[in-house]
């Protein structure tokens, strides 16, 4: 299977605080890779990385074979205009944690917004192909209705059919469902499942065990900057090999 | 009064018509009534102050409320306005995003505006402008008391001034709206133009459209201050009618009843825009 994004140690700092110590991870095409670990383990760094919404200080990464937000020439990596990291971006979606709807403008209208304005799509193709994704996350009557008329679990399966709009090669989840009340969570991680299973390649970082469990092809499990260790669910959660995963699924289980 | 309460409520129990759904009698607002009927006596008493003294004049009032010198005062005061308000803020807009911007030079241009037209008083500033020909006789050719007319002082003048605070307002609009906005529209790939145009600025109007509706009519009112400069305006305008005939107080009754015309049809508009960019948001419902 081709690998969809690969990242080569990655090194991130915010001022004193180094928060990626040297990431390497291959991340298949068509699988899900979800990434585990305690706050401020850099797993939300690392994630913000692939779309360049955070540059990385050192190392490469490389979506579906391209680097990104640099251009390699020789041993040095320059830095792309601004124009070409945001059609970049288009290929990548990213799905936040806090939804970040746009409340000025409808359900439907937040979806358009990046296929019409950033693709340059008509707008007639891009309504329907809207009202198809509300169709496929249950949202169909909610096209014209405010963000914030909507529950936190509709509102996070709008921004997920938002992101599925460009028709991305990869998409990227932080924390989708730590935003809802305990209720609301499984009607998106059902979502997130259904794509799962067409074989969209995601990477999604979560506190759901139980998730990761049921649907990752690969979880990867991050402490204090660094990856501990990775492989299929049954490796990491029923027979990890390092103290310090068994003390976080210990606590979290 | 509290004795007496307590003794009712002690008292509730044993009253045979007791519910498991009492009526809630809402608190007696003695105060408000009190105050309600304070304003309206001492406001009766200042109407009628104001009708019975003849020095008032309302008949001359009426004659030069609707004059020609008077109107077209008026529509100097409100085109004025509109032209240093839209001017002023597409200015403070520029120097809003000049100091938001990751450019250090175009940060303390931004900076060194603001605080060198904060700093000078408006009045002073319009006196500099007037009497600029001292500093530079000729500018391109021309000689500079042809250019800097009293209206065309009062433009740049007063534009500058409304620049400075107009820069401020928007910049405070703009730090109110969510980071999280700009990054999602950035992963969805949208230029910088159409995340300032179509997501930021609009929800920064938010912020925005209070303090500038106070500064418009705060400038509506400000623009009586090129009177001195000789530009004539609503307020010059009377001057020149009293002047003349010495009926001080009624000119000035015409100017203070124009301008609170104008003030409340302004007001009323304020509400239509801010209610527009409200839409989407729970308090607008």
């Amino acid at each position: 299977m081709t690998v969809m994004v690969d990242i080569r140690s990655v090194h991130k700092s915010f001022g004193p605080l180094e928060v990626l110590k040297g990431i390497d991870l291959a991340v298949r095409a068509g699988e899900v890779t979800v990434i585990l670990g305690p706050s401020g383990s850099g797993k939300s760094t690392l994630l913000r990385t692939i779309n360049h919404l955070e540059k990385v200080d050192r190392g490469v990464i490389s979506v579906d074979g391209t680097l990104v937000g640099y251009r390699r020439s020789g041993d040095k990596l320059y830095e792309l205009r601004e124009r070409e990291v945001l059609k970049q971006r288009t290929r990548i979606g990213f799905v936040f944690q806090n939804f970040n709807l746009f409340p000025h403008l409808t359900v439907l209208d937040n979806i358009i917004e990046a296929p019409v304005s950033a693709l340059k799509r008509p707008r007639k193709a891009a309504v329907e192909s809207a009202r198809r994704l509300l169709d496929r996350v249950g949202l169909s009557d909610k096209a014209d209705a405010y963000p914030q008329q909507l529950s936190g679990g509709q509102q996070q399966r709008v921004a997920i059919a938002r992101a599925l709009a460009l028709e991305p090669k990869l998409l990227l989840f932080d924390e989708p469902t730590s935003a809802l009340d305990p209720e609301l969570v499984g009607e998106v991680l059902d979502v997130i499942k259904d794509l799962a299973h067409q074989g969209t390649t995601m990477i999604v970082v979560t506190h759901e065990i139980g998730f990761a469990r049921e649907v990752a092809d690969t979880v990867v499990f991050m402490d204090d900057g660094r990856i501990v260790e990775q492989g299929t669910p049954t490796d990491v959660l029923d027979r990890p090999r390092h103290e310090r995963t068994r003390t976080f699924l210990s606590k979290v289980l | 009064m509290s004795s007496d309460t307590l003794a009712k409520a002690s008292a509730a129990p044993d009253t045979p018509e007791q519910t498991d759904s009492p009526r809630i009698v809402p608190q007696r607002r003695l105060g408000q009534w009190t105050a309600a009927v304070a304003v309206l006596v001492l406001l009766g008493l200042a109407v009628t102050s104001v009708v019975r003294n003849k020095a008032f004049q309302w008949g001359v009032v009426g004659d030069y409320f609707t004059s020609d010198s008077v109107l077209r005062g008026l529509w100097l005061t409100l085109w004025l306005t509109a032209v240093v308000m839209v001017l002023g803020f597409v200015l403070g807009a520029l120097l809003a995003a000049a100091r938001l911007s990751a450019n250090p030079v175009l940060r303390s241009v931004s900076w060194g505006y603001v605080w060198l037209f904060r700093s000078i008083p408006i009045l002073v500033q319009l006196l500099l402008w007037f009497n600029i020909g001292a500093l530079y006789p000729e500018l391109l050719g021309v000689k500079t008391v042809n250019l800097f007319t009293p209206i065309a002082v009062a433009i740049i003048g007063l534009t500058l001034h409304e620049a400075a605070y107009a820069a401020e307002v928007v910049r405070g609009g703009i730090l109110s709206v969510d980071r999280g906005q700009v990054e999602a529209a950035q992963a969805l790939g949208l230029s910088r133009w159409r995340r300032w145009w179509r997501i930021v600025l609009p929800q920064a109007m938010r912020s925005i459209v209070p303090p500038a509706g106070n500064m418009l009519i705060g400038t509506l009112k400000g623009t009586s201050i090129v009177s001195v400069i000789a530009v004539q305006d609503l307020l010059f305008s009377v001057q020149l009618v009293y002047h003349r005939t010495y009926q001080v107080i009624p000119l000035l009754m015409v100017a203070t009843i124009w301008y609170t015309v104008v003030t409340s049809v302004l007001s009323v508009g304020q509400y239509y825009v801010e209610k527009h960019y409200a839409r989407g948001s729970e308090r607008s419902r």
